[in-house]
C-alpha cells in the first residue's frame, strides 16, 4: 500500500509539480521571523520563533528529509503548524513527512519528542484542499492516510497568533484552484501566496480543480491591496510566491496587468468567435512569452491561452 | 664605501610610506560631487519625453515591439502602483533627475569601497560597490536601482548591474525586463562625467543597446526631497482594468514618422535599422517634408529648448 502510495504521489508529482528552477535546497531570510526554501518544488515559508516553527507548504515528498535537514541548520524548535496553500504535489507532498509518521523523521530528536509528547503537527487548509486529498482519483488510487488538512477552514479567512505574530489565511475563490489560500504574516509584513502568484512564469490556471481565470486576477487585486511599499515604491511588504524569487509590490502588479492584458485580448477573439485554435494561432502573448517562457517552463504559452479560454467560454 | 644609517631615514620613509598609501590609484577618477545631466544628448526624447510609437535606435525583436504597440499612457493613471515608481538603475543616468555621488569609505581602512548615487527624482538611491563582494543569490529580491558592482580600469569605472525589476527602455511603453543586465562606463574629463550604458535584455533585444549621457559637475546645487503619494486621478470602469491597446488597434503609431517625415519603417526599430547600411536598403518616407515643424535645432542654441515652430528650417 505504501509503495503504491508512494507511486501515485510521485507520478501526481511530475504532473503537477512546476520545476523549482534550483534542486539545491536553500533558505533565504525574508523580512522579520520570516524565511524561504527554495529548490523542495514549490517555495516554502518557514516562520520561527520561542514557540516553535510554522511551515506554509510542505514541497515535493521527495525533498522533505532535505528541507527537514535544512530547517535544523536554522532551527531546532518543533514544527508545530503546515498550512497548504493548495492541493498540487510540489507543495503539500512534503506532508505526510512533516506528520512525522514516515522514518525520514526518525532521527529528528525535537520531532520524535513532539510525537511522543502532546502536541500534534496541525496542517491546515482550506475544506476544498482536504476534499481533493481525500478523493479517489479513479478506481485505483486511495486517498493518503496522513499528512492531510485535517485543522481545515471553509470560511473566508482563518487567523491564528504564533511567535507573537498575527497570521491572517485568506480564501481566494475560484484562483489557481478552488482551495487556494494566500498567507498573511502580519508582524513581519510578508505574504506567502501559493501558485497564484508565479513570478516569470504563466499562472497555472487549474481549470479541472476550480481555477479560474477572473478568480485569479480577484486574488491578485486581494493582493494588491494587502501590500503597501517602502520608499521607492519597492520593498515594505515582501512577498514569497509559489515558484520564484522573493518579491514586492512593484512586481505583483507587473504580473497581474500580464494577466489581465492577455485575459482581455482572448475576451475580445472570443466576441468576435475565434476558436480556441485561431486564438492560439494569433499568439495573443507574443509580448509575455520571452519574459514567462523559457525551456523549463511547466505552464507553455498554448496553455496559458487554453487555460483562459475555458475559462472564459465556461469549459467550451 | 658610504653606508645608510637605517635607524635616521626611518622617521622620514615612514611617514612618506603612509601618504603614499592615503593616495588614491593613480588614473582612478573622484566622482564626488554635485552632477547636473547636459541635455544636448537625445533631447526631445528625455525633456519633452519621447513620442509615441517612436522605437527609431532599438534593436527590438517582436516581444518589445508589441509591448510599445500595447502600452496606453493611461496605466500610469489607472495604476496607482505606477505613479511613484522611481526610474530603472539603467534609465536613472538617462532621466531628467541631478545626482549627487558620495563616496562610502571603509572606517578602519579610510579605503574606498563603494559610490553611493542619490537623484532628485523619486529619492532613487543606488550603490556601487567597489570591494569585491559577490552578487546576490538569483532567488533574492529585486530592485529598481539592482545590484551594482565596479572596477577599474584605469581611469574609467566599469559597472555591472543585475537585480533589476521590470522597467522601461523609454518612457513611450518600450520594455526592459527583470532578465536584463547592464555595465557601464564612468569616465570624469575635469568637471564633466560621461556614462555610457550597456543593455543586454534577452526577452526583448536583440542585441546590446549602447547610449551615452553626460553630466557636469555644478558644487551650487542642493538636493532636497521628493515625495511622492499616489492617488487615484481617473475613474476605473472596472476593478481590473488595466489600460493597454489590444494588437493592431493603437491609432497612435504612425504620428511619429508623418510628423516627421520618416519611412515607418525605421521608427519600428530592430537591429538592422540601427547600421549604417541600412540606409542602403531604407524605404521612402510615406509623407515626407519639406520643412522640419517639430523639435527643431534642440539644444543648438546651449539651451535645452527646441524650436517648434512650423515651417522653420
Amino acid at each position: 500500500m505504501r509503495i503504491l502510495l508512494a507511486s501515485v504521489l510521485l507520478s501526481a508529482g511530475l504532473l503537477y509539480a512546476q520545476p523549482s528552477g534550483s534542486t539545491q535546497i536553500q533558505i533565504l531570510p525574508v523580512q522579520g521571523n520570516i524565511y524561504m526554501i527554495t529548490g523542495a518544488g514549490g517555495n516554502i515559508t518557514l516562520q520561527t520563533g520561542k514557540e516553535g516553527v510554522l511551515l506554509v507548504d510542505s514541497g515535493l515528498a521527495a525533498t522533505q528529509p532535505q528541507v527537514l535537514a535544512e530547517i535544523r541548520r536554522l532551527t531546532n524548535a518543533p514544527i508545530l503548524y503546515l498550512i497548504n496553500t493548495h492541493v498540487h504535489p510540489d507543495h503539500v507532498g512534503g506532508n505526510e513527512g512533516f506528520s512525522g509518521t514516515r522514518s525520514t523523521l526518525a532521527g529528528d530528536a525535537r520531532n520524535n519528542a513532539r510525537i511522543e509528547g502532546d502536541q500534534a503537527l496541525k496542517i491546515i487548509g482550506h475544506e476544498n484542499v482536504l476534499n481533493r486529498m481525500t478523493t479517489p482519483v479513479g478506481k485505483e488510487t486511495p486517498p493518503p492516510q496522513y499528512g492531510l488538512p485535517v485543522d481545515e477552514y471553509a470560511t473566508p479567512f482563518k487567523d491564528l497568533r504564533f511567535n507573537g505574530e498575527g497570521i491572517v489565511i485568506y480564501h481566494e475563490p475560484k484562483a489557481h484552484t478552488d482551495g487556494d489560500s494566500i498567507v498573511f504574516f502580519r508582524g513581519s509584513d510578508v505574504i506567502s501566496t501559493g501558485d497564484i502568484f508565479t513570478p516569470g512564469r504563466y499562472p497555472f490556471i487549474d481549470i479541472e480543480r476550480g481555477g479560474s481565470v477572473n478568480g485569479e486576477i480577484d486574488a491578485l487585486d486581494h493582493l494588491l491591496d494587502l501590500t503597501i511599499p517602502g520608499k521607492t515604491q519597492e520593498g515594505g511588504t515582501y512577498i514569497i510566491p509559489g515558484h520564484g524569487r522573493i518579491c514586492d509590490e512593484a512586481d505583483l502588479v507587473e504580473f497581474r496587468d500580464m494577466v489581465v492584458i492577455i485575459r482581455d485580448r482572448i475576451q475580445i477573439m472570443i466576441k468576435k468567435g475565434m476558436a480556441l485554435d485561431q486564438i492560439q494561432a494569433a499568439r495573443p502573448t507574443l509580448d509575455y512569452d520571452t519574459e514567462y517562457v523559457d525551456a523549463n517552463s511547466f505552464i507553455k504559452a498554448g496553455q496559458f491561452v487554453e487555460a483562459i479560454y475555458k475559462s472564459l467560454s465556461g469549459g467550451k | 664605501m658610504s653606508t645608510i644609517d637605517r635607524t635616521k631615514i626611518a622617521p622620514f620613509v615612514l611617514p612618506l610610506l603612509l601618504a603614499l598609501l592615503s593616495l588614491p590609484v593613480r588614473g582612478q577618477a573622484d566622482f564626488a560631487g554635485q552632477w547636473v545631466p547636459l541635455f544636448h544628448e537625445d533631447l526631445p526624447e528625455r525633456l519633452p519625453g519621447p513620442e509615441l510609437g517612436d522605437y527609431m535606435g532599438f534593436p527590438l525583436n517582436d516581444a518589445g515591439r508589441l509591448r510599445g504597440d500595447s502600452y496606453d499612457p493611461d496605466r500610469i493613471s489607472v495604476v496607482p502602483e505606477y505613479q511613484c515608481r522611481p526610474h530603472g538603475g539603467d534609465y536613472s543616468m538617462r532621466g531628467l533627475a541631478n545626482m549627487r555621488v558620495d563616496p562610502i569609505v571603509d572606517p578602519v581602512s579610510q579605503r574606498l569601497i563603494a559610490w553611493h548615487t542619490r537623484m532628485n527624482f523619486q529619492e532613487m538611491e543606488r550603490t556601487i560597490w567597489l570591494d569585491g563582494r559577490p552578487h546576490p543569490n538569483e532567488m533574492a529580491t529585486y530592485t529598481f536601482s539592482g545590484f551594482s558592482t565596479g572596477a577599474w580600469d584605469r581611469n574609467v569605472l566599469n559597472i555591472y548591474t543585475t537585480h533589476l525589476k521590470e522597467s522601461y527602455l523609454r518612457r513611450n511603453g518600450l520594455p526592459r525586463s527583470d532578465k536584463a543586465i547592464f555595465t557601464e562606463h564612468w569616465v570624469r574629463h575635469g568637471n564633466y562625467l560621461t556614462v555610457v550604458t550597456n543593455i543586454l535584455d534577452p526577452a526583448f533585444l536583440t542585441e546590446s543597446f549602447v547610449r551615452s549621457q553626460t553630466w557636469e559637475l555644478d558644487p551650487r546645487q542642493r538636493m532636497g526631497r521628493d515625495i511622492c503619494e499616489y492617488g487615484a486621478e481617473v475613474p476605473k470602469p472596472r476593478a481590473d482594468y488595466v489600460p493597454a491597446h489590444f494588437p493592431g488597434t493603437n491609432p497612435f503609431l504612425h504620428e511619429v514618422a508623418d510628423e516627421y517625415g520618416l519611412p515607418f519603417a525605421v521608427v519600428r526599430g530592430g537591429a538592422e535599422t540601427t547600421y549604417p547600411e541600412y540606409r542602403k536598403i531604407m524605404p521612402k518616407p510615406e509623407h515626407p517634408l519639406e520643412f522640419c515643424r517639430l523639435y527643431c535645432a534642440c539644444g543648438q542654441d546651449g539651451s535645452n529648448t527646441c524650436l517648434r515652430e512650423p515651417g522653420k528650417r
